[in-house]
């Protein structure tokens, strides 16, 4: 478990002042012209050798991310892109950095755009996070008034400006093409990949887009060095991260803390357990809706970290659990899943802008019981049918969370059926046949 | 070139080309919605999907670009399933109502699902069900049926440069809409329903009235604008059904005007379909023995200069021939193909042909317009302006224009002046743009007719030629002095010297009892109120329109889509039309009735055949032979010589004014469309609104 | 504000006020000119408080959506598409105070039913989307608002209401009924996202009281 002396983001809470001054007591600023003298190859190894893998769920390494970045600029600027746009469901902890830790974001926004040649970077914020966009614009204010921002940002000679574009309620933006449109002041509808945005990004120039707490992690990282940060967690799964519980648990939080750790102990020390004592866990979904449901069993043993969860068919994702009690009706909670998704579908392409309110109509009576058995295998087709074939992951994310559940629930969905059938023949109500007749190709 | 394995046959594609391209270059035929080889890659449809070694998911190959060595495969268990995968979403919400579908026989969709679609459905789920939207009198929507492929919205920002389509609203709720109930503003709306892969864009003049596996298909020329836009006439007992474009890159690339599309209602109504002949102040129905043979009768005596004929815009070459070759025998000169009064430089053909031709544009790099305004005298060009204008990026491609343009043309165009004496500013360089035209590699001047029907056209024609020269416009391979023609007949004419002899009367001069008896073979635009109350009029056309009712004998003759005939465009390709259909009635191929008449009048033609004349067309000009057929046969190299004399005094000063005030009502047939009705009775305020700006 | 609540009518005009026109001169400072389109969203808000502020009804009219199109050089349709594409933006006149209950599983885990019903009850409102007839309220069903640990959550305007049950919900549409605006946050005991009760972690940081923070 994590010591506090370890923690990078002590203000998590927003138990001290989160404004400049207050920033600087903690750290922040401190001399962060020494960090950029080190020069970008310098930074770049540091990041590296850090073993920071991207914490917005995908968990691509975020050292070598930064260095696909052009070396010399063609005469087009380069951009660095911080994606604030948290609205995966469960996960909430970019918003306490925003709003609790604002200097430490720009901070290591600058450094970080200092390592891949950018001078201007745009953050993404939800919509939604009003008061939380207000922190920032108020901290970046605070900034360009102490010369941390703007023309020689912070003494260190580098010309660095910080830029809010607030979303308007799209999930989808989190997705970093669809984000560069929706900065481009288009809809959200995600590119076409390659081209990738570290060649061709935002404004058709070399882009890189992190996640808010990628980002955020940066200055301590280089001021403790990479090493220090690859000494906590596991190997390949360096370093400590912003986890929340949410769901039945006495307590839910945000939280510090290392990778690596047992589930079970996370959910006991920060949940303050489950609620109604462990045995009373149904499940947990350990890292935004998009990732697969864990049934108990699993949840005894298995570490929070990307290569441990990838294991067991689910993910880390964004390291924000959900943690559901036996109280919990699964196929319901799934049900609600699919339709955020189909809520949240952009509509560009086929498979997710169909199979998602199909698959939403197919939860909706499993939810009920009013399907056939050989339903769960067509939802479950419906599923392969939408993964792997959409434009971005959003198809893939709203397929996966009903494949965990058919893989660990199976049995409830069937007794859900039969019951419902039971309920049905007991009134002596004449039942339509759900499968139909079949009718010429539609 | 980048060597790709498809399917184990290695091919070579250019850099820069998509994984599609390359399947299609391996003559592997990839199922596609979205995609369209003239519009912006989307992506969005995913039928195209295909395997590529060593890619973790199928790729959609529409717009996956194509590296060394890249292995596709087209035909695997993993592409299939895909395939079917998307067909089977593509059809969970579409309507089951192909047996009522205007798209029917020839939609996409239909076609794809025998290949991908299962015969039954599992989708056990409500439909959705969108409101149709009004997009005005040519498009007919029905939105339950769009499968949200983007094209309209792609063709419409694109190509006919109004952005008015778009997306609004998300997910399952996505849909195609104006947002604001309005019509569509584009001369181009009708290449909707071309593009639309289903058929949620369908004709809304022709709806439910065919199928489109009963059209008999014809090839032929359109003759609404002088563009020569290939077109196929499809055709249903005798009855012209409907009219679309063909693909010709050279002329219309596969876009198709809205006039020249949805005339066809025209060719229906108001039309002459037996001889007429004028007795006691009243025309009476005649045959044609009757009315040839009153009209021989009225020509006795009357000597050749007293007889004149006038050509109107959408003759074949064929009649223009013969009623040349006619009045040649009765002994007259007096013969005009330009109705409208233009000037042009006929000492040589390169002067009065638009000598970059259409597709010169995508080379050109600056264009100065003097006197036109494409949109409305040729949208199908305007277009392809536009294509080079976006192509060439903002600012690449400076457009300028003397004569103001009442609407947007599409693209950011600079008035250097209303009136011709903003040339002669250009020449002296008293205006930046002479600048540009002259740092431009490829600059191209059009000059349209709003400059060409002025008493001033021929000195407007000599000063822009003066410029061309000056700003290197006219090099070796490269002609940028352009003539936009509004008629389909006038090159055709030009080409065969119809136009008056060394004392023969030019059109104008025909009229107030110039002439004596006055042949108009289907000109119905100019002043007809000037002919002479004496002048016998001979009116050969096929519509009732204004000439027929001051005419004094009446053939009829066949529209367009009734007569096999040879159409010289504004670039002076020579192009074939052939016959749809028949004419009504009576009615008769024009130059046939010429022919026959020639008999009866004692001055046979030496011709009888279609082959005879096309003859008879080449010995008076090499282009109509038959190596020329399909050719471009401007001579680029032709450089006018150098303009001399005091052509700066001879400018006149009053602005250049349009010649088209109302795109869907300029010929006999659009006037007499219900649905170019229509069109003028909607979009008139908008463009007044338009102007007023 | 009592301005009485009146169905869907699309003003005839709309100018932006000197307030908005402060705040467009600003946003348009954040992108390359060139790249001004990217203002649209910003735009869009801008228009939307501005209604707000002068109809206390937050929507955005069509004659709006045309004046940020022409100042933005875009097509009026762009502008339609993304106001249609966020679910932030009205396109349609709502409620003085607009009630978004987050309904997604972490919310509805911890009861955000019995927020909903709540908010059904203490305005008279029957379903997601309808306006209260005295035009004071909105209330719509969203997505999760990235709160989750601090669930359920009702999110009235800007500002989230965290924590919440029925009883509090009841409390907070009253308060609202009579011109009050409660603290936002959450309304247990808590501090922002820490453990109910108290932190558990960062015990060791002794550093200045949280003067200003919310």
């Amino acid at each position: 478990m994590l010591h506090d002396k370890d923690r990078i983001f002590t203000n998590l809470y927003g138990q001290q002042d989160w404004r400049l001054a207050g920033a600087r007591q903690r750290g922040d600023w401190d001399n962060t012209a020494a960090i950029l003298a080190k020069g970008r190859d310098a930074i770049l190894a540091e990041m590296k050798a850090s073993g920071l893998r991207g914490r917005g769920g995908a968990g691509f390494p975020t050292g070598l991310k930064w260095s696909f970045m052009p070396k010399q600029s063609d005469g087009r600027p380069h951009y660095l892109v911080i994606n604030g746009d948290e609205s995966e469901p469960g996960t909430c902890k970019d918003r306490e950095v925003i709003r609790h830790e604002p200097h430490k974001l720009i901070e290591s926004a600058l450094i970080a755009s200092f390592a891949m040649g950018a001078h201007a970077a745009y953050i993404y914020i939800r919509g939604e996070f009003c008061r939380e966009a207000e922190h920032l614009q108020y901290a970046v204010n605070e900034a360009y008034e102490a010369g941390l921002l703007g023309k020689n940002a912070a003494g260190t000679g580098w010309d660095f400006d910080f830029y809010i574009h607030r979303g308007a309620g799209a999930y989808i933006c989190g997705e970093e093409t669809a984000l560069l449109e929706s900065l481009e002041g288009k809809k959200g509808q995600p590119r076409m990949k390659p081209p990738f945005p570290a060649g061709v990004g935002l404004y058709g120039c070399p882009t890189t887009v992190n996640n808010v707490e990628s980002i955020a992690v940066a200055s301590t990282i280089l001021r403790r060095g990479g090493a220090w940060f690859a000494g906590l967690g596991r190997p390949n799964n360096a370093g400590t991260k912003l986890m929340a519980i949410s769901g039945h648990v006495n307590t839910p939080c945000v939280f510090e803390e290392e990778l690596g750790v047992p589930l079970k102990d996370i959910i006991e020390k920060h949940g303050g357990g489950v609620r109604g004592g462990w045995d009373n866990l149904l499940a947990v979904i350990p890292g935004g809706c998009s990732v697969p449901v864990l049934p108990k069993s699993v949840c005894e043993t298995v570490l929070m970290d990307y290569d441990s969860l990838r294991a067991e068919r689910s993910g880390l994702g964004t390291a924000c659990m959900i943690v559901m009690d036996k109280s919990t009706d699964i196929i319901e909670a799934i049900a609600r899943f699919s339709r955020f998704f189909k809520h949240e579908s952009c509509g560009q392409c086929t498979p997710c802008r169909e199979g998602t309110g199909w698959m939403m109509r197919m939860m909706d009576r499993m939810v009920q019981g009013r399907a056939e058995l050989e339903e769960i295998d067509l939802l479950e087709q419906v599923t392969r049918q939408v993964e792997g074939h959409t434009i971005c992951a959003l198809g893939d994310a709203a397929a996966w969370p009903i494949q965990g559940l058919i893989r660990h629930f199976r049995p409830e969905m069937e007794a859900r059926i039969q019951h419902y059938k039971a309920a049905l023949s007991a009134k002596s109500v004449v039942q339509v046949p759900v499968q139909g007749v079949p009718v010429a190709a539609e | 070139m980048v060597r790709v394995i498809v399917d184990g046959t290695p091919v070579d594609v250019p850099p820069g080309s998509s994984a599609l391209q390359a399947c299609e270059a391996a003559g592997k035929e990839i199922p596609r919605f979205c995609y369209h080889e003239r519009l912006s890659v989307a992506g969005n449809c995913r039928m195209c999907l295909v395997q590529v070694v060593r890619a973790p998911k199928p790729v959609a190959s529409c717009g996956f670009p194509v590296s060394d060595g890249m292995e596709i495969l087209t035909d695997t268990e993993v592409v299939r399933r895909a395939r079917r995968a998307v067909m089977e979403f593509l059809l969970i919400n579409h309507p089951l109502d192909c047996p009522i579908c205007d798209q029917g026989g020839e939609c996409d969709l239909q076609d794809q699902a025998y290949g991908y679609g299962t015969g039954i459905s599992r989708y056990q789920e409500a439909k959705r069900a969108v409101t149709d939207k009004d997009l005005g009198p040519l498009v007919k929507t029905v939105m339950t049926r769009c499968i949200q492929c983007t094209r309209c919205v792609r063709f419409t920002t694109e190509v006919a440069g109004t952005p008015e389509l778009g997306l609004v609203s998300r997910g399952e709720n996505a849909e195609i809409t104006t947002y604001v109930e309005k019509a569509l503003t584009s001369e181009l709306s009708g290449n909707l329903i071309d593009i639309c892969p289903v058929g949620a864009l369908t004709a809304k003049p022709s709806a439910f009235h065919a199928r489109a596996w009963e059209y008999k298909k014809t090839d032929a020329i359109d003759v609404m604008d002088a563009l020569g836009t290939n077109i196929q006439i499809q055709a249903r007992g005798g009855e012209v059904m409907r009219i679309v474009p063909r693909v010709n890159d050279e002329v219309n690339e596969e876009w198709l005007s809205d006039k020249g599309r949805f005339s066809v209602d025209g060719l229906k109504r108001r039309r002459l379909d037996r001889p007429w002949v004028r007795v006691h102040g009243k025309l009476h129905k005649a045959s044609w023995q009757e009315a040839f043979v009153s009209l021989a009768r009225r020509l006795e005596g009357v000597s050749g200069e007293r007889i004149g004929a006038i050509a109107g815009d959408l003759c074949d070459a064929e009649s223009l021939c013969a009623l040349k070759d006619l009045m040649a025998e009765l002994g007259s000169s007096n013969i005009d193909c330009r109705q409208d009064g233009a000037w042009y430089d006929t000492t040589n053909r390169a002067g009065y042909l638009f000598n970059s031709d259409i597709a010169g544009l995508d080379d050109a790099d600056a264009l100065l317009l003097i006197g036109t305004n494409p949109r409305h005298e040729a949208p199908v060009l305007n277009a392809r302006i536009r294509k080079q204008y976006l192509h060439n990026g903002r600012g690449a491609f400076p457009v300028a224009s003397i004569g103001n343009i009442p609407v947007d043309l599409t693209y950011p165009v600079e008035v250097l002046g209303d009136g011709p004496t903003a040339l002669a500013d250009l020449l002296a360089g008293k205006h930046a743009f002479a600048e540009v035209l002259k740092n431009a590699k490829r600059p191209m001047i059009i000059l349209g007719h709003g400059a060409l029907t002025r008493p001033d056209a021929q000195a407007i024609y000599e000063a822009a030629k003066a410029l061309a020269l000056q700003v290197g416009a006219i090099t070796q391979g490269w002609n940028g002095l352009n003539v936009l023609h509004t008629a389909a007949s006038r090159v055709a004419g030009l080409d065969l010297g119809f136009v008056p002899g060394p004392r023969g009367l030019a059109s104008t001069n025909m009229l107030r009892g110039g002439v004596e008896v006055l042949w108009l073979l289907g000109a119905d635009d100019f002043a007809l109120d000037k002919i002479g109350p004496d002048t016998f009029v001979v009116y050969q056309g096929h519509h009732g329109d204004a000439a027929a009712k001051r005419a004094d004998i009446i053939l009829p003759g066949a529209a367009y889509t009734e007569k096999a005939g040879t159409y010289v465009n504004t670039a002076g390709r020579v192009q074939r039309a052939f016959r749809a259909v028949f004419p009504p009635g009576e009615a008769r191929e024009d130059w046939r009735i010429i022919r026959a008449f020639s008999d009866v009048v004692g001055h046979a033609l030496p011709y009888n055949s279609q082959e005879g004349v096309w003859a008879r067309m080449a010995s008076i000009n090499p282009v109509f032979g038959a190596g020329y057929e399909g050719e471009n046969t401007s001579p680029q190299l032709a450089a006018p010589e150098t303009a001399q004399g005091e052509w700066g005094n001879k400018l006149g000063s009053t602005p250049l004014k349009p010649v088209i005030a109302d795109y869907y009502q300029t010929n006999p047939i659009s006037r007499a469309s219900p649905t170019m009705a229509e069109c003028s009775r909607v979009y008139s305020p908008v463009r007044a609104a338009v102007a007023a700006e | 504000m009592n301005t009485p609540w009146k169905p869907a009518e699309q003003p005839s005009s709309f100018t932006f006020d000197a307030d908005s026109e402060r705040e467009i001169e600003e946003v348009l400072t954040k992108y390359p000119v060139a790249r001004k389109a990217s203002a649209v969203m910003p735009l869009l808000y801008i228009a939307q408080r501005q209604m707000g502020r002068q109809t206390g009804s937050a929507w955005i009219p069509l004659v709006a959506m045309d004046d940020i199109a022409a100042r933005l050089d875009i097509a009026a349709i762009r502008v339609y598409e993304v106001a249609s594409f966020y679910t932030m933006f009205n396109t349609q006149p709502i409620g003085r105070y607009h009630l978004q209950v987050c309904t997604t599983t972490p919310c509805w885990l911890r009861g955000s039913d019995d927020v909903t019903s709540a908010c059904k009850k203490a305005t008279g409102i029957s379903t997601f989307g309808e306006t209260s007839q005295d035009g004071l309220f909105t209330l719509t069903q969203v997505e999760c608002l990235g709160a989750c640990s601090n669930a359920p959550i009702l999110q009235v305007d800007d500002d989230f209401y965290e924590d919440m049950d029925g009883p509090r919900t009841e409390a907070l549409i009253a308060a609202l009924r009579v011109g009050q605006y409660p603290k936002p946050g959450p309304s247990i005991d808590r501090a922002g996202s820490a453990p109910e009760g108290g932190r558990k972690t960062l015990l060791e940081t002794t550093a200045p009281a949280p003067s200003g923070a919310e």
